[in-house]
């Protein structure tokens, strides 16, 4: 009896995550493709090989495949954030944007690059940990009420967070025009003109990261029943949170640093896959969120390089664009 | 069955001298309680008198503040959390279900103190399911999402988690909350034939006294955090308890369906008669 039915209920699973690695292969290969400087798929693939020297090899190798890997790397660390922060809180409205916690990365980075005079991303990395850290703890603090994490306390002590911190931001922008000009860049969140070299001393966090959310995502499925079933079921509560939030603070850390705090990426990808697998499953919904961060990710780059061709939008600027609805619809969601 | 023969099957929940606190407000005090192993318990009292307090004390989701609660001599609060969980399942009274988890996925969770990491679900892991899915009588609802389900089986497929759990120990708060008389006793009939079958030891709150006097083996009456009395039904519920604990005047006849004792409220005590609308 319990032989074929499980299979019958699993099996569209697999088409839809290898349809999903699928529209991620496509959406990287655009993204070497495409630009202000269109180039045929046959020379990327050239350029790749190292058989093609032209000019637009040298585009496709020395820009697009920096710009495509780091966006594959930074999607992937928030779409993950997103799940995990949502099954932490068991709150659907969390995400690292939510949560104040890229945007408390940010500020760190701008004050360090203000008071320390930081020229490197490299040099970033650090801060953008503590400042994604300090907002995390700060916005858990806010939602504590009497021992529990309260879900609405919690998303709307996270956005004003997020609001205070984008002022102060502002605040230190606006004191030092002059050698911000680098932060502010970086500030609107983009994957382009990055080199690797910014990815490689972030890659090691992001890894641990990602482990430890693989690791805690049973225990998310039990925490999704309330903190009093979850401990009864033997899940060491507190201990998950804190694992949770750690990996969470390093992926959207690690994320910021090379890319900038964007919006909503780790808010659309958990709300993306629970939609496509009608599932809740954290087991289902982490891997997923790891190839759907990405691709939102990539598609909101791609879609910047394109409206306003030849120039271009950042990609920060077009995820904030087509997130902020999505937050709108989720929230009137919820609040049924 | 004799207090002997309960104590000698094992699974017996204590409390000695238990403080139970929220903040500063002192909700449950100096408590030394036993609760059979093997029998069912079923802990009343009036609103607010900290019975499901109680039941978070025992269950290890509140911390006492002094005292300490022991299972089988051992403190609970030095076990594992994992190791506590093997032994004693709990169905809280408001737990909150997961967006589209269809009634299966919800009692496979029950598995997770069985498994380990990278240990892939088990042949025994399906069986447990399977018959937590029967016994609830939920097997024909296992493709549904639970947040379609009507009250009743909603709760049952709660219990079917808490059986998958395979725990000897089942605690429930307020099982019949929310629920209409056919599915209050559609629960506790369930409660009772768990008891009967596989012997497992049961812990519930209960608000009916009829129901606790008539499901029951010990009674737990608890009255401003303290014990006002315990023992079997037949001996601990009389009028002047009731009198005592729920400041309610009435007269404790047989159950004329099972012979427990069965409160009937007096005619107009201690309200004024109802002024017509």
């Amino acid at each position: 009896m319990p032989g074929p039915r499980p299979a019958a209920r699993t099996w569209p699973r697999i088409p839809l995550f290898v349809a999903g690695l699928c529209a991620l292969a496509v959406c990287a290969a655009l993204s070497l493709a495409l630009g202000a400087r269109s180039v045929p798929l046959s020379t990327v693939l050239d350029a790749l090989s190292g058989t093609a020297h032209g000019r637009d090899a040298i585009v496709v190798t020395g820009l697009r495949l920096p710009r495509t890997l780091i966006g594959l790397a930074a999607g992937a660390a928030l779409g993950v954030a997103g799940a995990v922060v949502q099954g932490i809180t068991r709150n659907p409205l969390a995400s690292p944007t939510t949560l104040g916690i890229n945007h408390g990365a940010g500020f760190a980075v701008v004050l360090a690059v203000y008071a320390l005079h930081l020229t490197r991303p490299i040099e970033y990395l650090w801060f953008a940990f503590a400042g994604a850290a300090a907002a995390a703890v700060f916005a858990q603090a806010l939602a504590r009420r009497a021992g529990d994490l309260d879900p609405v306390r919690l998303a709307l002590g996270g956005t004003v967070l997020q609001l205070v911190l984008l002022s102060w931001t502002s605040t230190v922008m606006l004191a030092s025009k002059r050698s911000l000009d680098e932060a502010r860049f970086w500030l609107a969140g983009s994957l382009a003109e990055r080199p690797l070299s910014v990815l490689w001393p972030v890659l090691p966090a992001l890894l641990i990261g990602l482990v430890v959310a693989a690791a805690i995502t049973p225990a998310l499925n039990a925490l999704a029943l309330g903190d009093d079933s979850a401990h009864a079921l033997g899940v060491p509560v507190s201990r998950i949170r804190l694992a949770g939030g750690l990996a969470v603070v390093l992926l959207a850390g690690s994320a910021v640093a090379v890319a900038g705090p964007l919006s909503f990426i780790g808010l659309a990808a958990p709300h993306l896959v629970r939609q496509l697998f009608r599932t809740s499953d954290h087991r289902i919904l982490v891997p997923g969120c790891l190839i759907a961060g990405p691709l939102l990710l990539l598609g909101a780059d791609i879609l910047g390089r394109l409206v306003i061709r030849p120039s271009e939008l950042q990609v920060g600027i077009i995820s904030a664009f087509l997130g902020a609805p999505l937050l709108a619809l989720l929230a009137r969601k919820v609040a049924r | 069955m004799t207090a002997d023969q309960l104590s000698a099957a094992g699974n017996q929940l204590a409390t000695h001298g238990l403080d139970l606190r929220y903040g500063d407000r002192l909700i449950v005090g100096g408590l030394d309680l036993v609760l059979p192993g093997g029998a069912v318990t079923a802990i009343v009292g009036p609103n607010a008198c900290g019975k499901s307090t109680l039941l978070r004390g025992l269950t290890r989701l509140l911390a006492p503040a002094a005292g300490t609660v022991t299972l089988d001599g051992s403190d609970i609060h030095r076990m594992s959390a994992k190791a506590l969980a093997l032994r004693m399942g709990l169905l809280p009274q408001q737990p909150v279900t997961p967006d589209a988890i269809t009634v299966e996925a919800l009692v496979r969770l029950g598995r997770y103190p069985h498994q380990k990491l990278l240990t892939p679900w088990s042949a025994a892991d399906q069986r447990a399911v399977d018959e937590a899915l029967e016994r609830t009588g939920t097997a024909v609802l296992r493709d549904q999402p639970v947040d379609q389900l009507s009250g009743g089986q909603r709760q049952r497929a709660w219990i079917a988690l808490a059986l998958a759990q395979d725990t000897d120990l089942l605690l429930l708060d307020e099982p019949t909350t929310f629920l209409d008389l056919r599915h209050q006793l559609d629960v506790l009939d369930l409660v009772a034939e768990l008891h009967a079958e596989a012997g497992r030891t049961v812990v519930m709150v209960l608000h009916d006294l009829g129901q606790a006097a008539r499901y029951a083996d010990h009674l737990v009456v608890l009255k401003d955090g303290q014990l006002a009395s315990a023992g079997a039904p037949a001996d601990v519920l009389d009028a002047e308890l009731v009198k005592s604990v729920f400041d309610v005047d009435c007269r404790v006849i047989p159950d004329p369906e099972t012979g427990t004792p069965l409160v009937i409220p007096k005619a107009g005590a201690k309200r004024p008669t109802a002024v017509s609308a």
